[in-house]
């Protein structure tokens, strides 16, 4: 009751202060939008030094990417809309969103929900500089979806799934609903039956 | 910490001098001072202009760009500068803040780009001096509203394609609002507006007194009361259709509470209810009066026509923002009005026969008088009250006046945000129409690629290769990219049309289809549709740096080119995959060994393990057989998932710089 009350004095209060606006003709308030200056998330990245010897980049080359990366986002960050965007308009065909999430979870390390200029370098040195253990890794880190270490058959589906929509609607040959299902059977299939041959060829390699 | 307050620092430590003999304690050593290094002149080459400062300069304010280290990565080691590829003249303003510590804001120039290239530097907006901050708010908020009524219009201009699953209701309420929709929709509005028409002029031809020839003398009535069942028919017609508009509308609206609140649906319904009570109240004389009355409310269907014109919504929206100041009009005048009413009623209080019998009997003489109508049934007679009526009369010219202006003002503003809104959704479809033109030039570029044979691994003959190297680096980029996920999945991209024959059925409508590979555009300002001016700002061009550095010759143009990117409809070739054998397709996907990645930066050999043969998985080297491992070498060897072959790059490009290709995933 006391609340049906408290209402009531509120309304009329506001009832009575527009009548007297308008009586005193005080002009209308600026609606101070306060989120004109919203907190720019601005991060600026670690000395370049630093990057180098992190990286397996050149200062120059770290430089050229540092200038296309703060092009397009002056914040020093990108967030997951924004990566979702860029990364669709590489593939128009279809659906790339999916996709870009599990892509851009695996640049975001340290799961902040934003991609910073330190992580983007990082990654791009392991894939195009790493040994191949480290791309391995990587790779591995991005189909392992949950970060617990190990990839089952559903992460899987997901991974596969999300490439498959990438390619859209008009495929050749037609794209049917258990396309990607077949895959995924397949490759376990294919990675139990090759499991040990493939760790002969690890080893192999490693020997080299 | 200010910025000069550093200069004074040290006078402030020499003044501490004075402290010494009233220290009780001995005072602390002095921290040790590091050598310091002699402040240097540096040069910042802002897209040609040379711009030299102090670097202390800079370093009074470490949180910017240009104050912290992030400046290094546009050093250049050669030239010993540092170069930002930006607008020389917005670099002024910003290097006079690090000199004055103020933030001037340029008048000329539009505030969209200047808080761009705050934002690259690093400035915070709140940083605008207090000379300037007025004037940038106000051209900021202007500019924001400019572009919400854009988005606005865009999203109320999706109209002309309604999603295939719309309801009846929904159908229903878009005829309602949008009657340039569908024939049906038009008919219907004009047919209202007609009625309306009707209605609203019988209301007024009933009170007209017709002749009565029959009788003598001729006694002139209403012809509402000579022909009172005519006028009836017509009355009910008109509810009818009225109320029946009425119901529909409410059935059709998203909202109905909405609905039943907003003004129009108050305004039908007063226009209609009369008539229904004057249906149901019996005709005796107590009630008829009150029936009469109700009749005025017959008038209110005129209001009915601000649908239908948009004049009248115009003056609407005028009158409920301009209510401050038509209150304020309101309020002086009936001070005034009260003031000179008594002192007129005083004045002539002493007269004989006076009209002025009380004070709010002289409210009618000080009205006309004001508003300078002066109908003369009332007129002083007395000295006194003529001098203050000459002084009533010149005051209420400027009383009324005053308000006026900012009436005006506000209406133009509305009625120009109109025209503008107008003439954008006119050309809305112009606009459409071009961008899918320019784009059908270079839409499809992929598939024209794979039509041109350009994928041919066999590479037969000097025309092909002709076609392939007309591409721009970005565009064989991309392209690879496509075949690297068409290879993944098995799967090829087609268009439209070979995909319905495949499917053997017509599938689409009128629906926009995406199959179409990305254009790249050439970068100009016109692809840029920039949304500071007015023009839309949801069609802004995402350009992006994240997954294509390409370093081919150390620029970044092709970075740039993806600038104007957008998606776009189907294509109009038809491409010819069928004539494509599909045993290479099987043979490609059979191969894969590695993870071959878009992103090519020249790498230096010595990193790149050998691209030719299929790179041996690293693997873990522990012989266990966990899920982990297993599921890791089977990574590598799956035929046909994610890793691609290195010899497919290896032909796709020329060998001069060694790319290694990596495809994320």
């Amino acid at each position: 009751m006391s609340g049906c009350s408290k209402r009531c004095k509120l309304g009329f209060v506001k009832f009575a202060q527009t009548i007297f606006k308008l009586i005193t003709g005080t002009l209308s308030k600026d609606k101070i939008e306060d989120e004109l200056e919203m907190t720019m998330v601005c991060h600026r990245p670690e000395g370049l030094e630093q990057l180098e010897a992190q990286t397996n980049f050149t200062k120059r080359e770290l430089q050229v990417l540092y200038r296309g990366f703060k092009n397009e986002c002056p914040s020093g960050v990108v967030n997951e809309e924004t990566f979702k965007q860029i990364y669709a308009q590489f593939f128009p065909h279809g659906d790339a969103s999916t996709y870009a999430h599990y892509l851009f979870h695996a640049f975001d390390t340290t799961q902040t929900g934003s991609v910073k200029f330190e992580d983007f370098v990082t990654a791009l040195s392991i894939l195009l500089r790493g040994t191949v253990h480290e791309k391995l890794r990587w790779t591995f880190n991005l189909y392992d979806i949950n970060k617990d270490g190990y990839i089952n058959k559903e992460e899987m589906m997901d991974i596969v799934k999300a490439i498959y929509d990438m390619m859209g609607k008009y495929t050749y040959p037609v794209l049917k609903e258990d396309t990607p299902r077949q895959h995924v059977d397949v490759f376990f299939q294919m990675g139990k039956a090759e499991a040990q041959r493939g760790l002969k060829t690890h080893s192999r390699a490693l020997s080299k | 910490m200010a910025a000069g307050v550093a200069t004074w620092l040290p006078f402030a430590r020499a003044a501490a001098v004075g402290w010494l003999p009233l220290a009780q304690q001995p005072l602390p050593p002095a921290p040790g001072v590091k050598a310091s290094r002699g402040d240097e002149v540096l040069v910042v080459n802002v897209s040609g202009r040379r711009f030299e400062t102090w670097k202390n300069t800079l370093d009074r304010y470490p949180d910017t760009l240009l104050g912290s280290s992030e400046k290094e990565f546009f050093y250049d080691a050669d030239s010993g500068e540092y170069f930002f590829d930006r607008d020389p003249d917005m670099f002024r303003h910003v290097l006079n803040f690090y000199r004055t510590g103020r933030l001037h804001c340029p008048r000329q120039e539009c505030i969209q780009a200047f808080d761009e290239e705050l934002a690259f530097y690093g400035l915070v907006p709140e940083l605008v001096g207090d000379c300037c901050l007025e004037e940038y708010r106000d051209r900021k908020k202007e500019n924001a509203e400019r572009l919400a009524e854009d988005e606005e219009a865009e999203q109320a201009g999706d109209g002309p394609i309604l999603p295939a699953g719309s309801s009846l209701r929904q159908r229903l309420w878009r005829a309602f609002e949008n009657p340039h929709t569908s024939t049906a929709a038009l008919v219907f509005y004009y047919v209202t507006g007609f009625f309306i028409a009707v209605s609203v002029i019988a209301n007024v031809v009933e009170t007209i007194p017709c002749r009565g020839p029959t009788r003598r003398p001729p006694r002139e009535q209403p012809c509402g009361d000579r022909f009172p069942l005519a006028f009836f028919c017509m009355d009910t017609a008109c509810v009818l259709i009225f109320t029946g508009e009425y119901l529909l509308r409410l059935f059709a609206a998203p909202s109905r509470c909405r609905f039943l609140r907003s003004v129009m649906s108050l305004i039908d319904v007063v226009a209609i209810l009369p008539y229904y009570i004057g249906l149901f109240v019996p005709k005796n004389e107590d009630v008829s009066g009150a029936f009469v009355t109700l009749r005025v409310f017959r008038v209110f269907r005129i209001f009915k026509f601000s649908r239908h014109s948009q004049g009248l919504r115009i003056l609407g929206y005028t009158l409920k923002s301009c209510a401050s100041e038509l209150g304020f009009l309101l309020f002086s005048l009936t001070m005034a009005i009260i003031i000179f009413a008594t002192v007129m009623f005083y004045a002539e209080k002493g007269t004989n026969k006076t009209n002025f019998t009380s004070i709010p009997a002289a409210f009618w003489y000080t009205i006309v008088t004001m508003t300078t109508l002066g109908y003369g049934d009332m007129v002083p007679s007395t000295i006194a009250g003529k001098i203050f009526g000459s002084i009533c009369s010149l005051s209420g010219v400027l009383v009324i006046a005053l308000p006026v202006p900012v009436i005006v003002s506000n209406f133009s503003r509305i009625y120009h945000q109109n025209q503008r809104a107008d003439k954008r959704r006119a050309q809305q479809k112009v606009r459409l129409a071009r961008i899918r033109l320019a784009k059908s030039g270079t839409t499809n570029a992929f598939l024209q690629y794979k039509q041109n044979g350009g994928l041919e691994d066999s590479g037969s003959g000097e025309e092909q290769a002709l076609c392939v190297r007309n591409r721009s680096a970005f565009e064989q980029q991309h392209h690879h990219l496509l075949h690297c996920l068409e290879k993944t999945t098995c799967h090829e991209f087609t268009d439209e049309l070979t995909f319905s024959e495949t499917l053997g059925a017509v599938s689409l409508g009128g629906r926009t289809s995406r199959s179409t590979s990305v254009s790249s555009q050439p970068v100009g300002p016109g692809s840029l549709l920039s949304s500071c001016c007015p023009r839309r700002a949801k069609r802004r061009a995402i350009r992006l740096a994240n997954s294509t550095a390409s370093v081919s010759r150390g620029s970044m143009q092709e970075l740039d080119t993806l600038a104007g990117l957008r998606r776009s409809p189907a294509p109009q070739s038809r491409s010819s995959l069928n004539a494509k054998p599909h045993d290479s397709l099987d043979l490609n996907c059979e191969s894969r060994d590695f993870v071959a990645a878009i992103i090519s930066i020249p790498t230096p050999p010595a990193n790149t393990p050998d691209e030719s043969q299929p790179s041996s998985p690293g693997g873990s080297g522990r012989a266990s057989s966990t899920v982990r491992n297993s599921s890791l070498a089977g990574l590598l060897h799956a035929p046909p998932l994610g890793p691609l072959g290195s010899h497919l790059t290896s032909e796709l490009w020329p060998k001069k710089e060694r790319t290694l290709c990596l495809l994320s995933g």
